[in-house]
C-alpha cells in the first residue's frame, strides 16, 4: 500500500514539475509573440499580454517596409553558413591529425590547444589584434576568422574520432591512400552524428553573435541580426532612424513596442524550424563524444 | 566530459620506438601536419599572439606609437586597479554571480534528468524534453527583449499581473530596472531557464548508463522507488557531478559578459550588484578607451583563473585520482 501510495507521488510531482517548467521555457516566447500582434496603443494602455487583447499586424507591416532586416538577415546567412563549413574542415582536420596515434607530436599538439583553455590574453589584445593590426573592423571576415575553432568542440570530434577503430584507416593506408583522403572518405561518413553536433554548436554559436558587432561593426549593412535586436531594444533613436519608421504614426502613436517585438519574433524563426530535426542529432553525438572522453 | 589529455602508455612505446629525425617526421607524417596546420596557425594568431599581447598591461598604451614603442609604466595600471573601490565589488560579483549559476544549474540540471527518467510516457518525456532544451539555442540579446516584456516599469508583463491580483496599486509598479537588489535573483533565474535543460542532457546519458540490474536486484530486495533514487541514482552521478562542479570552479573568474551585457547592458543603476570583471573591462574599453588599465584587468582575471584550475585540480587528484581534469 505505502509502495503504491509512494509510486502515485513520484509520478504526479514527476509530471506536474515537467508541465511546470515546460510552461515556464516557454512563457517568453509566446509573450513576444503575442505582444508583436498587439496593437501598439493596447500595449501602452494595458502593458505586454499573452494574449493579444486587439489584434494588429502593423507592426510586421512596418519592419518589412525597408530592406534593415533582410539586409541583416543576408549578413547573418552569408557568415553562418560559410563559417560553420570552414569551422567544420578546420576543426575536424586538426582533430583526425591529433587522434592518429602514430602521429608523432600529437600530445604537444593538444597541449598547445588545451592551454588556450586556461589561459588568455583577454578581451583588448585580441581587440588590438583583430582591429588595429588585422584591420578586420567593419568587414564580414570578422564574424568568421577570429572564430574559426573552438577547443571544446575539437576535443569532442577528436574524442569521437578515436573510438573509430584504427585498422579502417590502416587498411586504406595499404591501399595507398593518403590521409587527407582518409579523414574525407573513411572517418567523417561515420562521424556524422558528432559532425551534425558540432556543426549546431558553430552554427548556433554564429546565428546568435552579436558581441562580435559591438566591437568591430560600424557599417549599417552588416549588422548581424542579433545585433540589430540589440539596437532596436537600447536605442530608440536608432529606430527613429531606420527609414520604416519615418512616418508612420498611426493614431499619434508610433509602433515603438510592437516594432521591437516583432523583430524579435523575425530572429527567432529559423532557430524555431531548424531544432526539431537537429535536436535527435545532437543528443546522441553529445553523449558519446563527451562520456567516453 | 573529459576533453582532457590522455597520455596512453602505448603512444610513448610508440615514440620511443621512433625516434628520429624531424625530416622524416614530417616526410612520414606529411599529411597529418598538413591537416593540423590551418589549426595551429589560428591558435598561434587569435590565441597566442594575445598572450603576448598583455605587454600592453605594463606600458602606457598610445595607439599612435603602437605596440613596441608606447612607454613602459611598471605596475602602475594595476596599482591604480587595486587602489580603486570598484577591484573588490567587480570581483565579488563574479565570483558570486559564478557560483550561484553553478549550483542553482546543477541542482536543476539534475532535477530534470531525474524526474525525466522517471517518467514513463515516451511521447510526454520527448515533447516536454525538448521545451526544455529549446531556451539553450536562444541568444542572449532575444532574452533580454523578453526581459524587457516582463519587467518593463509600465508595460512589463509581471507589474500588470501584480496589479490584476491586486498586489500593489497603480503607480505603485516596481521599477526593476533601477533596482540593483533584485537582479542576483533575475540573473540567477534567467540562468536556469536558459541552461538547466541542457545541461540535463548529459545527467540523463549518466542515468542511462548505470547498470539496469542494480534496481532489479534492489527491488528484489524490496526497496521502493524513492529509495532507487536516493540510494542507486544520485550515488552513481557523483563522478560526472564532481567532474562538471570541477569544470565550473575553474571558470569561476569568468565572467559572463554575453549575458550580463546583453541583459544588463549600460545601466549604471544596476552595477551594484551586476558588474562582473568582464562587463567593467568592456566599458574601460569603450567608455573611457583606456586600453593599457582595461588590459591590466584582463590579465588579473586570466592569472588569477589560471590558479584556481590548479589548485581545484589538486585537490581532485588529492579526493579522487579518477576526477581530477588533467
Amino acid at each position: 500500500m505505502k509502495s503504491s501510495l509512494e509510486n502515485k507521488a513520484i509520478d504526479t510531482f514527476s509530471y506536474l514539475f515537467m508541465i511546470i517548467f515546460s510552461i515556464f521555457c516557454i512563457l517568453p516566447f509566446i509573450l513576444i509573440i503575442s505582444s508583436s500582434v498587439s496593437d501598439e496603443k493596447s500595449v501602452q494602455l494595458t502593458g505586454f499580454a499573452l494574449i493579444p487583447k486587439q489584434f494588429s499586424l502593423l507592426a510586421y507591416e512596418v519592419i518589412f517596409q525597408d530592406n534593415t532586416i533582410f539586409t541583416a538577415y543576408r549578413t547573418t546567412i552569408i557568415f553562418t553558413v560559410v563559417g560553420t563549413i570552414l569551422c567544420l574542415i578546420i576543426t575536424s582536420a586538426m582533430a583526425y591529425a591529433i587522434s592518429v596515434k602514430t602521429f608523432t607530436h600529437r600530445n604537444k599538439i593538444a597541449f598547445f590547444v588545451y592551454f588556450t583553455m586556461l589561459f588568455s590574453g583577454g578581451l583588448i589584445p585580441s581587440y588590438l589584434l583583430i582591429s588595429k593590426y588585422l584591420g578586420l573592423s567593419d568587414n564580414i571576415l570578422v564574424y568568421i576568422v577570429p572564430a574559426l575553432v573552438n577547443p571544446f568542440n575539437m576535443f569532442l570530434l577528436r574524442n569521437f574520432f578515436k573510438q573509430i577503430p584504427d585498422s579502417l584507416a590502416e587498411s586504406a593506408k595499404i591501399d595507398g591512400a593518403n590521409d587527407i583522403y582518409i579523414l574525407f572518405k573513411i572517418i567523417l561518413p561515420l562521424a556524422k552524428p558528432a559532425l551534425a553536433t558540432i556543426g549546431l554548436f558553430y552554427g548556433l554559436g554564429f546565428w546568435n553573435e552579436w558581441f562580435t558587432a559591438t566591437l568591430y561593426i560600424n557599417d549599417k549593412d552588416l549588422y548581424s541580426l542579433q545585433y540589430l535586436i540589440m539596437k532596436v531594444l537600447r536605442e530608440v533613436e536608432f529606430m527613429y532612424q531606420l527609414d520604416y519608421m519615418q512616418g508612420v504614426i498611426v493614431d499619434y502613436v508610433k509602433p515603438n513596442n510592437t516594432v521591437k517585438m516583432a523583430t524579435a519574433v523575425v530572429t527567432v524563426g529559423p532557430i524555431i524550424f531548424v531544432y526539431p530535426f537537429l535536436q535527435k542529432y545532437f543528443i546522441k553525438g553529445l553523449v558519446v563524444g563527451a562520456v567516453k572522453g | 566530459m573529459n576533453v582532457a589529455l590522455s597520455n596512453n602508455k602505448a603512444d610513448s612505446v610508440v615514440m620511443k620506438k621512433r625516434k628520429k629525425s624531424i625530416i622524416s617526421d614530417v616526410k612520414q607524417n606529411f599529411y597529418l601536419y598538413l591537416l593540423v596546420l590551418p589549426g595551429v596557425l589560428y591558435f598561434l594568431i587569435f590565441k597566442y599572439l594575445p598572450m603576448v599581447g598583455v605587454v600592453v598591461a605594463f606600458q602606457d598604451f598610445n595607439a599612435v606609437k603602437g605596440f613596441f614603442k608606447s612607454e613602459f609604466v611598471g605596475l602602475k595600471n594595476f596599482e591604480y586597479f587595486f587602489t580603486s573601490k570598484d577591484w573588490l565589488i567587480v570581483t565579488w560579483n563574479t565570483v558570486f554571480l559564478n557560483i550561484l549559476f553553478l549550483f542553482t544549474g546543477l541542482f536543476f540540471a539534475i532535477l530534470i534528468a531525474i524526474v525525466l527518467s522517471e517518467i514513463s510516457n515516451k511521447y510526454f518525456k520527448k515533447v516536454t524534453q525538448s521545451l526544455v532544451i529549446l531556451p539553450n539555442f536562444i541568444s542572449w540579446t532575444l532574452v533580454s527583449m523578453f526581459v524587457f516584456a516582463l519587467l518593463s516599469t509600465d508595460i512589463g508583463l509581471i507589474n500588470s499581473v501584480l496589479k490584476a491580483f491586486g498586489f500593489i496599486q497603480e503607480g505603485q509598479e516596481i521599477s526593476f530596472y533601477s533596482n540593483p537588489d533584485l537582479w542576483v535573483a533575475i540573473l540567477v533565474v534567467l540562468k536556469i531557464w536558459k541552461g538547466a535543460g541542457f545541461g540535463s542532457v548529459i545527467y540523463l546519458a549518466a542515468i542511462a548508463g548505470i547498470d539496469q540490474e542494480i534496481y532489479e536486484a534492489a527491488k528484489i530486495d524490496g526497496a521502493t522507488r524513492l529509495q532507487c533514487i536516493t540510494k542507486i541514482t544520485l550515488p552513481q552521478l557523483k563522478t560526472t557531478v564532481v567532474l562538471l562542479t570541477l569544470f565550473g570552479i575553474g571558470d569561476i573568474f569568468q565572467g559572463d559578459l554575453g549575458m550580463i551585457y546583453a541583459i544588463v547592458g549600460d545601466n549604471p543603476n544596476l552595477y551594484q550588484t551586476t558588474d562582473v570583471i568582464d562587463t567593467y573591462v568592456f566599458r574601460m574599453l569603450r567608455q573611457m578607451n583606456d586600453i593599457s588599465m582595461s588590459t591590466a584587468i584582463g590579465l588579473y582575471q586570466s592569472l588569477v583563473g589560471l590558479v584556481i584550475v590548479f589548485v581545484t585540480n589538486h585537490l581532485a587528484k588529492k579526493y579522487d585520482s579518477d576526477s581530477a581534469i588533467f
